[in-house]
C-alpha cells in the first residue's frame, strides 16, 4: 500500500499525536503511524499526572479529540522501520510492507522505560513484591495497592534512579521525572492505606519543574514520606518473607539495613525500541545518551541532520507531558515554515 | 522467588568452559589449609571424568595476597602471571583451570587491562622475556576450577552414591552458597550466573538434590577482605562482618555451608570457632556450628568418597553431623591416620563432635 501525504508523523504518542492534531488543524495531511494497536502511547498507563495529579485519562481525552480530524490518518500496529530519500520526498517502510511517501517526516518515537530486571540487584521479577513506578500506576488505576499475595503493605520503599544516573548500565543522563514521580506515587500510596510508611532512596531530589517542590514539600510536611539520601545497594527477602534492603544514609553517614513490604523501582527513560529500529535503517545521528541528535541544543531542537524530517517529544531526551506537547508544538512550526518555504521554492 | 525469571538471568550469564585439556594452577591456601580439596579435584577431571589435567612443578603463587595488600606492584603481578601463561604455553596447554577465586580475579582483571591498554601487555612482555627468557600466550579459555565442576554436575549426579538429602526426613539438605566476592562481583560476564544470582555453586545444590537458602546478606564478604584481616588492627571488622552473614543465614537452618573461594572457606570455618568461643554464640541447629565445604568435598561426598580421605577432619567445624544426615558412612578410628596407618596429629578444640 503506497500513500502520499504532507506529513508523516511517526509515533502515536502524546508528542507524535499533538504534533499530527497541529498539522491538521493548520490544513496538512497526515498520516500518524502508531507500531501499538492504540496510539496514546505511555500515557494509557498513567493514572494521576503531576503536579496537579490531574487524571491522566483527561490528557488522554484531549489528543483523542485533537486527532479525530479529516486531514488525520492514524495508522495502527505500524511500525516504521526505515525512512530514506531527502529533502522534497521522504519513503517511510514499516515492518508490515507498507509504504508511505510524505514530504517531510516527524520522528515522535518516544521513550522505553528502563528494564528494571537489568539491575539485578534489587530482584525485579525475582521477588514479586518489588516492582516499578509503571505497575504502581496500574494498581492505581485498578484502585487498590496490594502484595502479591493479596495483603496490604505497612511499609513501602521507592528507589529512586533505577536506570539513569548510572555508569553501570550505560546511562549517564538524568531521566528528570522519577523524582517527582515518586513523590507523587508515595502521597497517592498515603491516601489509599492509612498508616502507611513510605521511605524514598534518593542521589539528589531533582524538583526542576513548576510547582514540583511545593509538593516535595506537601509529602513531608502533609503526608509524612521519609526522604533518605542514599542509594540502595540491594534487595533480598528476609526469613519471613519481607524485603530487606540495604542502602547508605548519605547524610547520617551510616549504613542502612531496613524491612519493607514492598519496594518501587523508579525505572528510567531510555531511548525506545522502535527509534533504535529507525535509527539503524536511516541516517538519523544520536547523541551519548543514545536518544535521536538534534541540529542545535538551543536553537534546533527540532531539527534532526536529515533536511525535512523533524523530532518531537521524548525521542531526543527525556521529557514530561507538558515539555512533549510543547516540543511538538515547536516542530509544526518548523514544519510548516519547511513545507512553505519548499512549496515557494517548487514554484 | 520467581523461578523462571532467576534461571532467564542465569542464562544471561553463562560462559564457555573447556571441555578437557586443562592447565592446572593451584591456590596457597588450599594446598596448606585443605588440600584434599586440590587433590580430590584432580581425581576427579583425570579418574572419574576421564579428562586430561596437567600442574606444571614450576607453578608459584600468583602473589594475589601480596598485589591486595600493596606490597606487590601492579606490573609485577602481571610478570608473574605472564610466566604462568609462558609455562602453560611451554606444557603445549591453552585452557587455564584456576584453583584459587582470588587468583581468577587476578588474572581476569590483568587480562582485562591487556584488553583496554595493549601497551600494558607489550610492556610484560619484555618484562618476562628480560627476566626469564620466556615468552608467553594469554589463554583461550579461561575457568575458574568450579565452573569445571559445574560444567560437568550432571555426570557427577548420574554416577552419585549419595545425594544432598535429609536421609531421615527425605527432604532435600537446605545450602547456603557463597561465590566470593573476586569471583565474579568485579566481572559479573566471567562468573557463571553473573553476580546477584550466581549459578555456579546453586547450580552444583540443584543438581545434587539440595536446596539453596536466598538469605539477606548472601552476597554479603565472609569477613575476609584482606586488609580487613591482614591488618592486625582491623581484624575486628572481619570477625564482624561474618558475624552478619552468620546471623542472617541462621534462621534458615542451614545443613551446610559450599564456598568458592580458599578465603571464604578458612574464614566461615574458623570464624566460627572464634565466636564460639568468644561470645558462646553457635549457628547451626542444637547448639552445632555450620560445616563449611568446598565444592570438590561436597561432589565427592555426593560420588562416595571417604571423608577423611577428602580431607573434611582438617576444617575447623567437624563435619559429622552432614555425614549422619546424608547416611554418609565413616570410620572414627581412621580420622587423623595416613593412608598407611600412622597418627596423624589431631586437633584439640574440634567443633561439632
Amino acid at each position: 500500500m503506497n500513500s502520499m501525504v504532507d506529513v508523516l508523523v511517526i509515533g502515536g504518542g502524546v508528542a507524535g499525536m499533538e504534533a499530527a492534531g497541529q498539522l491538521a488543524r493548520s490544513g496538512y495531511s497526515v498520516i500518524l503511524a502508531e507500531k501499538e494497536p492504540l496510539t496514546g502511547g505511555h500515557l494509557k498507563n498513567w493514572y494521576h499526572l503531576f503536579p496537579d495529579r490531574r487524571d491522566g485519562n483527561e490528557v488522554g481525552e484531549y489528543l483523542d479529540n485533537l486527532v479525530k480530524n479529516k486531514n488525520i490518518e492514524i495508522r495502527n500496529n505500524t511500525c516504521i522501520t526505515g525512512i530514506t530519500g531527502r529533502k522534497g520526498k521522504f519513503t517511510a517502510t514499516a515492518s508490515d510492507g507498507q509504504v508511505v511517501e510524505a514530504e517531510a517526516v516527524i520522528v515522535a518515537t518516544g521513550f522505553d522505560l528502563f528494564d528494571s530486571r537489568r539491575k539485578e540487584e534489587y530482584g525485579y521479577g525475582i521477588y514479586p513484591n518489588v516492582i516499578t513506578s509503571a505497575d504502581l500506576e496500574k494498581m492505581f488505576r485498578n484502585g487498590s495497592v496490594k502484595l502479591a499475595d493479596g495483603g496490604v503493605p505497612a511499609r513501602i520503599g521507592f528507589i529512586h534512579c533505577v536506570g539513569s544516573r548510572d555508569e553501570k548500565v550505560g546511562n549517564l543522563y538524568c531521566s528528570k521525572l522519577c523524582c517527582i514521580t515518586a513523590v507523587k506515587q508515595a502521597m497517592e500510596v498515603h491516601e489509599k492505606i492509612s498508616g502507611v510508611k513510605t521511605f524514598c532512596f534518593y542521589m539528589d531530589m531533582r524538583m526542576g519543574g513548576a510547582y514540583y517542590e511545593e509538593i516535595y514539600r506537601e509529602a513531608q510536611e502533609k503526608y509524612g514520606v521519609s526522604f533518605i539520601r542514599g542509594k540502595v545497594s540491594e534487595v533480598s527477602q528476609g526469613y519471613n518473607g519481607r524485603l530487606v534492603i540495604k542502602a547508605e544514609d548519605t547524610l547520617a553517614g551510616r549504613p542502612l539495613r531496613m524491612e519493607l513490604d514492598m519496594v518501587v523501582l523508579m525505572a528510567g527513560m531510555e531511548m525506545s525500541d522502535a527509534g533504535e529500529i529507525l535509527a539503524g535503517k536511516s541516517s538519523l545521528r544520536r547523541g551519548e545518551n543514545r536518544f535521536f541528535s538534534t541540529a542545535d541544543n538551543h536553537t534546533a531542537s527540532n531539527r534532526s541532520n536529515l533536511k525535512g524530517v523533524f523530532y518531537a517529544g521524548t525521542c531526543t531526551a527525556p521529557m514530561n507531558i507538558t515539555e512533549s506537547i510543547s516540543h511538538a508544538r515547536a516542530a509544526v512550526t518548523e514544519v510548516v515554515s519547511y513545507l512553505r518555504e519548499k512549496k515557494q521554492r517548487d514554484e | 522467588m520467581n523461578e523462571p525469571d532467576k534461571k532467564r538471568i542465569w542464562s544471561e550469564y553463562q560462559k564457555e568452559i573447556a571441555d578437557d585439556h586443562y592447565f592446572y594452577v593451584r591456590s596457597c591456601i588450599r594446598q596448606s589449609f585443605f588440600p584434599g580439596s586440590e587433590q580430590f579435584f584432580l581425581h576427579l577431571i583425570r579418574d572419574i571424568l576421564g579428562k586430561d589435567i596437567y600442574e606444571n612443578p614450576s607453578h608459584t603463587t600468583c602473589t594475589g595476597i601480596g598485589y591486595h595488600t600493596d606490597i606487590v606492584p601492579f606490573q609485577t603481578i602481571m610478570t608473574v602471571v605472564a610466566r604462568h601463561f609462558a609455562l602453560m604455553k611451554e606444557s603445549g596447554y591453552k585452557n587455564i583451570a584456576i584453583s584459587c577465586v582470588t587468583s581468577f580475579g587476578i588474572y581476569t582483571e590483568i587480562i582485562e587491562t591487556w584488553k583496554h591498554f595493549p601497551e600494558e601487555l607489550e610492556k610484560t612482555r619484555e618484562y618476562l622475556l628480560k627476566a626469564t627468557g620466556r615468552e608467553f600466550d594469554i589463554p583461550e579459555n579461561m575457568a575458574h576450577t568450579s565452573d569445571i565442576v559445574y560444567k560437568f554436575r550432571n555426570e557427577i549426579a548420574s554416577k552419585a552414591k549419595f545425594r544432598l538429602v535429609n536421609k531421615k526426613t527425605g527432604e532435600p539438605l537446605k545450602v547456603v552458597e557463597h561465590i566470593g566476592c573476586h569471583y565474579s562481583k568485579m566481572f559479573p560476564k566471567y562468573g557463571v550466573g553473573g553476580a546477584e544470582f550466581p549459578k555456579v555453586l546453586s547450580g552444583m545444590i540443584e543438581a545434587w538434590g539440595g536446596e539453596v537458602i536466598d538469605y539477606p546478606e548472601r552476597r554479603h564478604c565472609c569477613g575476609f577482605g584482606f586488609r580487613q584481616y591482614i591488618v592486625q588492627a582491623n581484624r575486628g571488622y572481619s570477625l564482624s562482618n561474618s558475624v552478619k552473614k552468620f546471623e542472617s543465614m541462621k534462621p534458615f537452618k542451614p545443613d551446610f555451608i559450599i564456598t568458592n573461594c580458599p578465603g571464604c572457606n578458612m574464614f566461615m570455618d574458623k570464624w566460627q570457632y572464634t565466636i564460639r568461643e568468644m561470645e558462646g554464640r553457635t549457628y547451626g541447629e542444637n547448639g552445632l556450628s555450620i560445616p563449611v565445604l568446598t565444592y570438590e568435598e561436597v561432589a565427592g561426598l555426593v560420588l562416595g568418597m571417604n571423608p577423611w580421605e577428602l580431607g573434611l577432619q582438617y576444617h575447623m567445624v567437624q563435619p559429622e553431623p552432614l555425614l549422619d544426615k546424608m547416611g554418609v558412612e565413616y570410620s572414627k578410628s581412621d580420622k587423623f591416620i595416613t593412608k598407611d596407618g600412622k597418627p596423624l596429629p589431631a586437633p584439640e578444640k574440634l567443633i561439632n563432635v
